[in-house]
């Protein structure tokens, strides 16, 4: 009789790591079938051809690693790399912009630090810095609401071979930050005044929200980051607004333009590179949220969502340090590195 | 924390939560549905010494002897320790290692025991009323009874009930939760036995007098519940239902539970005033008191999916798991995995022969679908489901990262050691990482460094305390030779300023004034009988010299002797008045010699004044008589005996013998003459002369005997006749100090030497004992007149400068050859052996560790070990010959 022989616990739960990232990536469903409502068909392009890319990536640095490649690539966090990234690239990206983007954020942001669990920077922000900050151009041409391209014209925009001067304009964050002061100019334009947000980004916003409600249900994720995140944008917001309405948009606007959503629920909830504890993923996601409202209003760029989640990547293992739990039978929390 | 900011109000019975927590499948209705039924009574029972925490017991019983169900058959050692019982009536067939209820399947000793199949009970009764018995004396019925924890732990509950007077329990919380899964021990106890249960808690009460008394059930045992809360109804227990959750039956989380309160880290329930329980602990209780049944089964749950007929049996302590196995009928082909205890906490079971035990509450029999292989190892992604999980509050994942890059200081400051093991991290794991395993691991790493940090202390206090005593030692022996140092050059400097003070240097000139002066005397006794033989006519001055040189001679051994009983009087000063007759003892007797010398000079050239001169002499002897009596009471007197001067008894008895015969000749000589001119006085003279003749006669009588006597210890002695002060010379004059090598001729020879040196000294020392020792009889029982005892004296005397001068030789001989062996080697002999015995040692060494890594190591380290084995070896070897050849070349012996 040849017995089984292991330490306790002798049974587990059902989760494994590929359950939790497969969760993830069916939330991020409403929020690309909005975009493609709104944008078309070139974000599921993106989303299609950055998976292919990113498991090519992978599976190759794996073998070159000398790893097993299928208990790698099943456990999916190359493919919620790549899902993410391609969410954020504009609709209009070419597909040389989303093979740079996802085999860099695979290749070095993630396996060249030793793969899952070992990178400290988000690989789909390093990825969609690096592209923002080398093709700036093609990184900030979003379809203007009410110009959705046919899916034949999305897929010629996707092999470079269409100009896209028929269908892109501005987006409400880089509409408000160019007329930011100038109260006519704001009222004057209709893509900042949709239902209750930037039009046509305040469904997509939405549509994440839902999709962050259900990680949430799920017990994917916890609160603490999507709330503070939220809290961190809003807050700010809501003040400047009601001392200067014309200089700083509402935290509406705010919430619901641009990445804040998809960055509140997917993105700064990456658990690799988000702080630990509970209290350090409070501070944490308040920190990223204050600093996106903080770039939108005063810095060069509409957005920042992945400068912000970068940056405070950087803090996470501080935070950690400062915001241990109070471990039960000790009248305080250990504080600091320890001895 | 809004309970924090509402909690004005909060109820009496509220029930409050833990962090964390989980809820695995209870798989609890596979054995909960049937009622407890006995268990199995096996031909052969074995029982660990060690079934509880603490010491083992001591065995009561040998191999052989027969025992009754409930006789005690290990005692309790210590406070904390648990004594055993024979659970059935049989024989004892074995006290020896067995495997046993151990995660990693170890041996320990157990006392088996072979059924007879009788079950007969030892005498025993309960006691009617316990109230009647003191605390005390209850708690030693529980001792007895070998009562354990019956939860999981196994702590004498003994020591648990008996908290001391200083010590005021509030609550005393009986843990009825069994939350693991698939264990439903309690749950059948409480529905079956509740009112023993309460009897049970009402004797805890008694004993430990408790504020209120709390019972923790989950709220998954409804007809548990109802049964005891029947069974409670009227008397001050509560009952408290806790939500199914996952491990809410932890002391720690139970007390949180039931009483909001936090047992502080590293301390126990007590200190807040909390006593924890187990359900079936109490019903133990009640049945040693109440029915005086020691602790001798349990109900145990064997449950899974492998045995046919799941369900609660009680089962007789030392069951082998596989007879209670067979008793539920097991489908070995379906058996996958053992687990003694929970599946979250338990362990598994590598053999089936493994008894149940105070603590084994249940046995899983799952197949490989129930509990299979757990996955491979995933990367973490810190997703932090675990620090959710944790009933503790810690981050398992920072104590993860902590543990596997062995960063044990990060890894206690993220409070490793508050962790209970309770798997709830493992089992959210998402990637299955075995994170219970990590902590295990740095717990024991962390044990570890403590204890090897406690020995390293120990050994730098050993390590100071030995350096401080050699430096006290040091300064010590520093402070001596100082000392001396300084007593030798103020005694130098006395003796600059008197030449008469007895130093050694002096002591040492007058010897050798002293052997010149003998010498010139004995050579012109001999140029004077030389002479006289010849007929030569100047033989009376040669004789006239001789005497002068003699008293010259006498003067000078009085000097020596002087000296040397000078140098210890320093210390006694009784000894100066010994020292100073013996000066004049040796001086009087000097002056009556040259008397006598001088009146037998005058009566041979017939001077007239011959008659006057004799009178002289015998003025003279009288003198040295009765200054020698005065030496003697004087020496009497004086316990510590100066060494008394070394004169030759032979040479001594032949100048008496010569002096009798002078005298004789010259009382014959009288008495002719006196014969011749007819005097009155001739037949008195003739009678005297007679008399001295027979005197003349035993003297010479004597000196024979004496020469027979004197040659044997004057051969042994390597010196022959040459004086003492030369003796040590001898054999360094035989062997060259500055041999480069050791000629191995010479070295024989010095061995031979050494050997008859030894021999020499043993009978020189020999002789001078037992000559010592027959003056010493001599003198109690003063069987000797005062000459006699003088010459036995002088006799002892000689024969203990001759050991000594033996001894002298043979300390020189044995030094000589220490230093050949320096010379040869260029190590001392101390070196030599401090070099054998550490290669000795290094050997040892390495073969311990090639004996250690033999099994280990990868093939080039052990051959490289052998290597370095081998070196050694020879070293070792080289180091052992040159030693002994030292030793052997030089004849010197280990001593």
């Amino acid at each position: 009789m040849s017995l089984i022989s292991s330490t306790s616990p002798h049974t587990t739960g059902k989760t494994d790591t590929g359950a939790f990232m497969r969760q993830v990536l069916y939330a991020t469903l409403p929020g690309l079938a909005v975009l493609t409502w709104q944008f078309g068909w070139g974000s599921v392009i993106n989303v299609l051809w950055a998976v292919l890319v990113a498991l090519l990536s992978e599976a190759a640095i794996l073998k070159a690693r000398g790893r097993p490649l299928g208990f790698y690539l099943k456990d999916y966090s190359a493919v919620v790399t790549a899902v993410l990234l391609g969410l954020a690239l504009p609709p209009t990206a070419p597909w040389w912009l989303t093979l740079i983007g996802v085999s860099f954020a695979i290749i070095v942001a993630k396996q060249l630090y030793g793969g899952l669990g070992m990178n400290p920077f988000n690989p789909a922000m390093v990825g969609y810095v690096l592209l923002l900050i080398s093709f700036p151009a093609a990184m900030t041409r979003w379809i203007a609401p009410g110009q959705t391209p046919e899916p034949a014209q999305s897929w010629q925009l996707f092999l470079g071979q269409a100009g896209v001067d028929g269908f892109s304009g501005a987006t409400p964050l880089d509409t408000f930050r160019t007329w930011a002061g100038n109260a006519s100019e704001l009222s004057g334009h209709a893509i900042l005044h949709g239902q209750f947000a930037g039009l046509g980004w305040e469904w997509v916003n939405l549509a994440f929200l839902l999709g962050g409600l259900y990680l949430l249900a799920r017990r994917i994720i916890t609160w603490q980051i999507p709330a503070a995140f939220l809290l961190g944008v809003a807050v700010p917001a809501l003040i400047a607004s009601l001392v200067d309405p014309v200089r700083f948009a509402g935290p509406l606007f705010h919430l619901f333009s641009g990445g804040t959503m998809l960055g509140a629920f997917f993105i700064a909830t990456d658990p690799v590179t988000a702080a630990t504890s509970r209290l350090g993923r409070f501070i944490y996601a308040l920190l990223i949220g204050v600093l996106i409202w903080v770039i939108r209003s005063f810095g060069g760029y509409p957005d920042a969502v992945a400068f912000s989640v970068l940056l405070l990547n950087l803090c996470a293992p501080f935070i950690d340090y400062y915001t241990q739990p109070r471990t039960y039978g000790h009248r305080k929390a250990n504080r600091g590195v320890g001895s | 924390m809004l309970a924090k900011l509402f909690g004005g109000t909060h109820r009496k019975n509220r029930v409050y939560d833990f962090h964390g927590g989980v809820h695995p499948p209870e798989n609890k209705q596979q054995s909960n549905g049937t009622a407890i039924q006995p268990g199995p009574l096996p031909a052969r029972l074995i029982l660990p010494l060690n079934m509880h925490i603490g010491a083992p017991a001591k065995p009561l019983v040998a191999p052989g002897d027969k025992v009754l169900k409930g006789q005690m058959i290990a005692e309790p050692v210590g406070a904390v320790s648990a004594a055993i019982h024979a659970p059935t009536s049989g024989t004892v067939s074995a006290i020896g290692p067995r495997p046993i209820q151990h995660p990693s399947g170890m041996d320990a000793i157990c006392i088996v025991i072979d059924s007879d199949g009788e079950d007969r009970w030892v005498d025993h009764q309960g006691i009617a009323d316990y109230t009647e018995l003191s605390p005390g004396e209850l708690v030693d019925t529980i001792r007895q009874a070998g009562i354990a924890g019956m939860g999981g732990a196994g702590f004498p509950t003994s020591i648990k009930v008996n908290l001391g007077d200083h010590q005021r329990v509030e609550q005393l919380i009986i843990n009825a939760v069994e939350c693991e899964p698939y264990i439903t021990a309690d749950d059948r106890l409480m529905r079956e036995r509740a009112a023993d249960i309460v009897a049970g808690i009402h004797i805890l009460q008694y004993l430990l007098n408790p504020r209120r008394t709390l019972i923790g059930i989950e709220d998954n045992k409804p007809e548990a519940i109802s049964a005891i809360k029947r069974a409670c109804k009227g008397c001050d227990i509560e009952v408290r239902v806790v939500p199914t959750k996952y491990p809410s039956g932890g002391e720690k989380q139970l007390i949180q539970l039931l009483t909001g309160k936090e047992v502080a880290s590293g301390q126990l329930p007590a200190q807040v005033g909390v006593v924890c329980q187990n359900v079936g602990t109490a019903f133990a209780i009640q049945r040693a008191v109440c029915h005086g049944e020691p602790l001798l089964s349990r109900i145990t749950t064997l449950t899974g999916d492998a045995v046919a007929q799941p369900g609660n049996y009680e089962t007789l302590l030392g069951t082998p798991v596989a007879d209670l196995l067979q008793h539920g009928g097991v489908h070995s082909q379906q058996l996958g995995r053992l687990v003694m205890g929970g599946p979250m906490m338990g362990f598994t079971l590598h053999n089936p022969a493994v008894p149940v035990v105070k603590t084994t509450n249940c046995i899983i029999a799952a197949s490989p679908q129930e509990l299979p292989e757990p996955p491979p190892e995933q990367p973490c992604i810190r997703c932090g489901s675990c620090a959710e999980a944790c009933p503790a509050n810690l981050l398992p994942q920072q104590l993860y990262w902590h543990a596997k890059n062995d960063d044990l200081d990060k890894a206690l400051h993220h409070n490793l050691m508050d962790c209970i093991e309770c798997g709830a991290c493992a089992y959210v794991c998402p990637s299955h990482i075995p994170l219970v395993q990590y902590y295990r691991y740095a717990k024991g790493e962390v044990r570890q460094r403590a204890a090897d940090q406690v020995k390293a202390d120990k050994a730098r206090q050993r390590f100071e305390a030995r350096q401080a005593r050699i430096e006290q030692e040091q300064a010590e022996k520093e402070a001596r030779r100082q000392a001396r140092l300084e007593a030798n050059r103020k005694k130098k400097e006395a003796g600059a300023a008197a030449p008469t003070g007895p130093s050694a240097e002096q002591a040492a000139a007058l010897k050798q004034a002293s052997l010149e002066a003998s010498k010139a005397y004995k050579a012109a006794v001999k140029a004077a009988k030389t002479a006289e033989a010849q007929g030569d006519d100047n033989a009376a001055d040669l004789k006239a010299e001789a005497e002068r040189l003699k008293a010259v001679a006498d003067k000078a051994k009085a000097a020596v002797r002087d000296a040397k009983a000078d140098a210890p009087a320093v210390a006694a000063p009784a000894d100066d008045a010994v020292a100073s007759l013996k000066k004049q003892v040796g001086d009087a007797s000097s002056a009556y010699k040259a008397a006598v010398k001088a009146a037998k000079d005058a009566e041979a050239s017939g001077a007239d004044d011959a008659g006057d001169l004799r009178a002289r002499a015998e003025a003279l002897k009288a003198t040295a008589d009765r200054l020698k009596a005065e030496l003697r009471d004087a020496k009497a007197n004086a316990p510590t005996t100066p060494a008394a001067p070394q004169t030759d008894p032979v040479a001594e008895l032949k100048k008496q013998v010569g002096d009798a015969s002078s005298a004789y000749k010259s009382a014959v000589k009288a008495a002719k003459e006196a014969e011749a001119q007819g005097a009155d006085n001739a037949a008195e003279l003739r009678a005297e002369a007679d008399r001295l003749k027979a005197v003349a006669d035993q003297l010479k009588a004597d000196l024979r005997d004496a020469k027979a006597n004197a040659p044997a210890p004057a051969k042994a002695a390597p010196a022959g006749k040459a004086p003492p002060a030369d003796s040590p010379k001898v054999p360094e004059s035989d062997a060259p100090q500055s041999v480069a090598g050791v000629d191995p001729e010479q070295a024989a020879k010095r061995q031979k030497r050494l050997k008859a040196l030894k021999t020499a000294y043993n009978m020189a020392h020999k002789q001078y004992k037992d000559a010592h020792a027959a003056l010493e009889r001599a003198e109690r029982h003063e069987e000797l007149s005062a000459d006699e005892f003088n010459a036995m004296q002088q006799k002892v005397d000689k024969l203990k400068g001759k050991a000594d001068v033996a001894r002298d030789a043979l300390d020189a001989l044995v030094e000589e050859a220490k230093a050949d062996i320096r010379a040869h080697t260029g190590k001392d002999l101390k070196t030599l052996k401090l070099e054998a015995a550490r290669a000795e040692s290094a050997l040892a060494d390495k073969q311990q560790e090639l004996a250690q890594r033999r099994d280990s190591a990868a093939e080039e380290t052990l051959e490289a070990l052998e290597a370095e084995l081998k070196a050694l070896e020879t070293e070792a070897h080289i180091a052992r010959k040159a030693l002994k050849q030292a030793v052997e070349e030089q004849g010197l012996v280990e001593e």
